[in-house]
């Protein structure tokens, strides 16, 4: 007769990949590349931000971009076309969100030699990524003006992960009842610490000062021990 | 639909512990599920079902989901409450600045094997 015994195991679900994500984040640290983490509904805007982003930091940094989506390569072609850097496109495999396992296997793919900043942009979902930590040493959020000023109230988890919310799409402000001063406080109910800067990749209003904050940020980063 | 994606991981892991400890089965395998953690236990068990199958040790493995209840503590008023009743508004004094006390967890328990 086999003998059943029990294996305590008192863990989260994720613990594998919580482990994964903190040794990327070590390796990356001792590589001085800065990997930040942009997550986002679809059709905030997140490539064309990043490529208006990337063109601005590329004049002062080495910068990489990983296209994350679960089919086509419609994303790394452009950013591949309209921005100065090296773009590659990955493939979740029908799943929403990217884990460290699959953000090391892209780093790789991508090749990390001589860059100083990596911009991953995660699966265009608000639920799912901010579940799965990729190993970022940044993660941010994207919250263009025609999704509402609720959604930090709709989706807590992402806005209290994230230590950086763009909130895009500043032109269309006059055509939504979008209040910015609520949308602010809605994101500080869910972090009270993060950094909030609108922009708008489209007349390029305050694209300047974000890429100023990133620049500070990548510079922190590569000085800091 | 993340389930299938934590599934994979939950699925990993048990692997794993079972190649350790020279394990032939996993006969039974306990989660405990917070109420307003983002696992939608339903889902879960389907992806489980799906994802056991490729499995070596997990084919014919019972899953249990234990799920706890969601509690919010109010610091004005010093009182708990549901939280899937009252969300983030207490019902004592309707105050706002309360936090989730349980409810969150997405944890393997553990597994009883053979």
């Amino acid at each position: 007769m086999e003998k059943v015994r029990t294996i305590k195991l008192e863990r989260s679900v994720l613990a594998d990949n919580d482990a994964d994500a903190d040794a990327l984040r070590r390796e990356l640290k001792q590589k001085r590349v800065f990997l930040v983490n942009v997550m986002s509904s679809p059709g905030s805007g997140k490539t064309t931000l990043l490529i208006s982003l990337v063109n601005r930091l590329a004049k002062r940094f080495r910068v990489g971009v990983m296209e994350a989506d679960i089919d086509s390569d419609v994303d790394a072609v452009k950013v591949a076309e309209k921005a100065d850097c090296k773009a590659v496109q990955l493939h979740t495999g029908g799943m929403c969100h990217l884990d460290a396992a699959m953000t090391r296997q892209g780093l790789k793919e991508l090749g990390t030699d001589g860059l100083d900043v990596v911009f991953l942009e995660n699966v265009g979902n608000l639920v799912c990524p901010a579940e799965f930590d990729t190993g970022a040493c940044l993660d941010m959020t994207i919250l263009s003006v025609s999704e509402g000023d609720d959604k930090p109230l709709k989706y807590p988890l992402i806005y209290q992960k994230c230590a950086l919310v763009l909130i895009s799409k500043l032109d269309a402000l006059p055509y939504f009842p979008f209040d910015i001063e609520k949308c602010k406080q809605n994101i500080r109910r869910r972090n009270p610490h993060s950094t909030i800067l609108p922009v708008s990749a489209k007349t390029g209003d305050g694209m300047d000062d974000a890429a100023e904050w990133f620049a500070k940020a990548i510079n922190n980063f590569r000085e800091s021990k | 639909m993340h389930e299938l994606g934590i599934v994979m991981h939950v699925v990993d892991q048990v692997e794993k512990v079972a190649v350790e400890n020279n394990v032939e089965r996993v006969l039974k395998l306990t989660l405990e599920v917070g109420e307003v953690s983002s696992i939608v236990p339903e889902l879960f068990t389907e992806c489980f079902e799906w994802a056991k199958k490729k499995t070596e040790h997990l084919k014919d493995t019972e899953l249990e989901l234990i799920l706890l209840e969601a509690v919010s503590y109010c610091r004005d008023c010093k009182k708990t409450y549901k939280t899937t009743e009252h969300a983030k508004e207490c019902p004592h004094c309707g105050g706002n600045d309360t936090y989730l006390v349980t409810g969150n967890e997405m944890n393997i328990k553990d597994m009883e094997v053979v």
